[in-house]
């Protein structure tokens, strides 16, 4: 079972969580032309990366708030976890 | 080759049955092929085994990371159906269960193709008319469809919960008589040895590490045992397509997920039925050694694992007993988990790309095992005729740009929501 540490609530079961895919994926900005090609890397084209992903998750079970894991995606090691709107380096 | 029959079978056992032929030889990968297959899984032996038998091409390599059938043809539940309402997965999963049932002649391989019938079990008025509707939709694309109430499933399974009081009462279900099982390694097996046999190299241990390309055309790949010339690459890696996407540059509408799967203890027949819990995710078959073979839902975020995490197990068989309450006293005995190459509609993509001579087949979900003839057929057509036959025509990689979907489950792009 995943231990995932919730920013806001500290470490807790993977079963208080929910998923919500690829964090590194941007909407396309507003009032900007935006190509066919820009809309379906946003809404359907994933890199899926084997190794160190960056992720969103949402803690549904307990604050309810969207946090980023970056989660190795083949031994399921969890290097850090960050707030929704928290700037990555 | 040696011919599997009766009379060989007598004929080795007066040796002790030490003579008999490899089934497949051990070759050293050549200079040069005209086509190249990677990934020696179920879809890559049988697009290598068509390419060979309906276009005579037999200069052929499999390229495979590992050993043959050690993937997802090795991890499945065997289940084989076509019980689909939307025209291009009804109409390719219907041709697969033709070449399904003359499988084992076909090969001289017994796969021990099963077509027990499949049940999915409704648990509600909804569930039932949504059941009558897609049942509707199979019997005019010409696939056997009975709308089973209570009563007759009752007569089917009845080991499962009728009783009044359960959360989710069993109110009917749709039956798909032809669908079943096979012996999932058989089917490696009997294509690899058939493939084998008409000239095609099977190159196992040997990873794919790159790939020549120059003005957009394939000019052969970079493995781990040398490089190779060829001019037509087929690409069949299931949970790894993203890998080897990304050596070419191409981010496709594919994620890797982590689906489970596990068997209880043998028992004595009880169920000679597929079944499937209609209220979540969970379907049961039982095995000719008797045990329960049962599966469900992903493991619910990407996973490249090949090894699963125990809250879902928890989850899935908590269905199957609310299903099947007698599960309960069964001990587990295996689980393990392969990785799907999940699309963004649920239904898979077999086309050319923007690369010239490069051809992709992935995007299975949980309906690979079922898929492998008619895959290996359609792929084996595309790669020879360089064009998509009309049975993959819809499975197209860019009908995601043009909106051209086909969501079966009407699930939208979360591929991890069941």
């Amino acid at each position: 079972m995943l231990h995932i540490k919730c920013p806001y609530c500290g470490m807790r079961s993977q079963n208080e969580f929910s998923y919500g895919g690829d964090a590194s994926v941007k909407r396309p900005e507003l009032n900007k032309e935006i190509s066919d090609e820009e809309w379906d890397n946003f809404v359907y084209n994933r890199k899926s990366l084997r190794g160190k992903h960056l992720e969103l998750w949402q803690h549904l079970s307990g604050c309810r708030q969207w946090i980023k894991v970056e989660r190795d995606t083949a031994t399921h090691e969890i290097f850090n976890t960050y707030k929704a709107d928290e700037e990555i380096s | 080759m040696q011919k599997y029959s009766i009379f060989n079978l007598v004929k080795n056992a007066f040796s002790n049955h030490e003579n008999w032929d490899l089934a497949w030889k051990d070759p050293t990968p050549k200079e040069e092929y005209d086509v190249v297959i990677i990934g020696g899984g179920g879809h890559g032996l049988a697009t290598a085994y068509y390419l060979a038998k309906e276009h005579n091409i037999t200069k052929v390599a499999i390229i495979e990371k590992g050993w043959i059938g050690g993937g997802n043809v090795g991890r499945n539940t065997t289940i084989i159906r076509s019980n689909y309402m939307h025209d291009e997965n009804a109409l390719f999963s219907e041709f697969g269960m033709d070449l399904w049932r003359k499988m084992s002649q076909d090969l001289n391989y017994n796969v021990m193709f099963s077509p027990r019938g499949i049940i999915n079990l409704a648990h509600s008025d909804a569930q039932m008319n949504a059941y009558a509707r897609r049942g509707n939709s199979m019997r005019l694309n010409g696939i056997d469809a009975v709308l089973l109430n209570r009563e007759q499933v009752k007569e089917i399974i009845p080991m499962a919960d009728f009783s009044e009081n359960v959360r989710f009462p069993i109110f009917g279900g749709l039956m798909q008589p032809s669908a079943g099982t096979a012996r999932h390694d058989a089917v490696a097996w009997g294509y690899a040895r058939q493939a084998d046999s008409m000239g095609v190299d099977i190159i196992q241990n040997c990873e794919v590490t790159g790939f020549d390309v120059t003005a957009g055309k394939i000019n052969g790949i970079r493995t781990s045992r040398g490089n190779i010339k060829t001019k037509k690459v087929g690409l069949c890696v299931a949970g790894s397509t993203n890998i080897l996407a990304e050596k070419l540059n191409m981010t496709l509408p594919i994620e890797t997920h982590l689906l489970q799967a596990c068997v209880s203890e043998p028992v004595k027949p009880i169920l000679d039925r597929v079944v499937t819990f209609g209220a979540g995710h969970f379907y049961i078959s039982q095995s000719d050694k008797g045990e329960m073979v049962m599966g469900g839902d992903l493991d619910g975020y990407n996973s490249y694992a090949q090894r699963g995490n125990l809250p879902t197990l928890q989850h899935v068989l908590t269905e199957g007993i609310a299903m099947m309450p007698f599960l309960s006293k069964l001990k587990m005995l295996r689980t393990w988990g392969g990785i799907m190459d999940m699309s963004m509609d649920g239904s898979p993509i077999i086309d050319k790309t923007h690369i010239d001579g490069l051809y992709l087949n992935c995007g299975w979900c949980y309906g690979g095992f079922k898929a492998t003839p008619a895959s290996g057929w359609t792929f084996a057509h595309t790669i020879a005729q360089d064009r998509v036959h009309e049975l993959n025509a819809g499975f197209s990689l860019n009908r995601f740009s043009t909106g051209h979907l086909i969501d079966e489950k009407g699930l939208g792009t979360k591929t991890w929501i069941s």
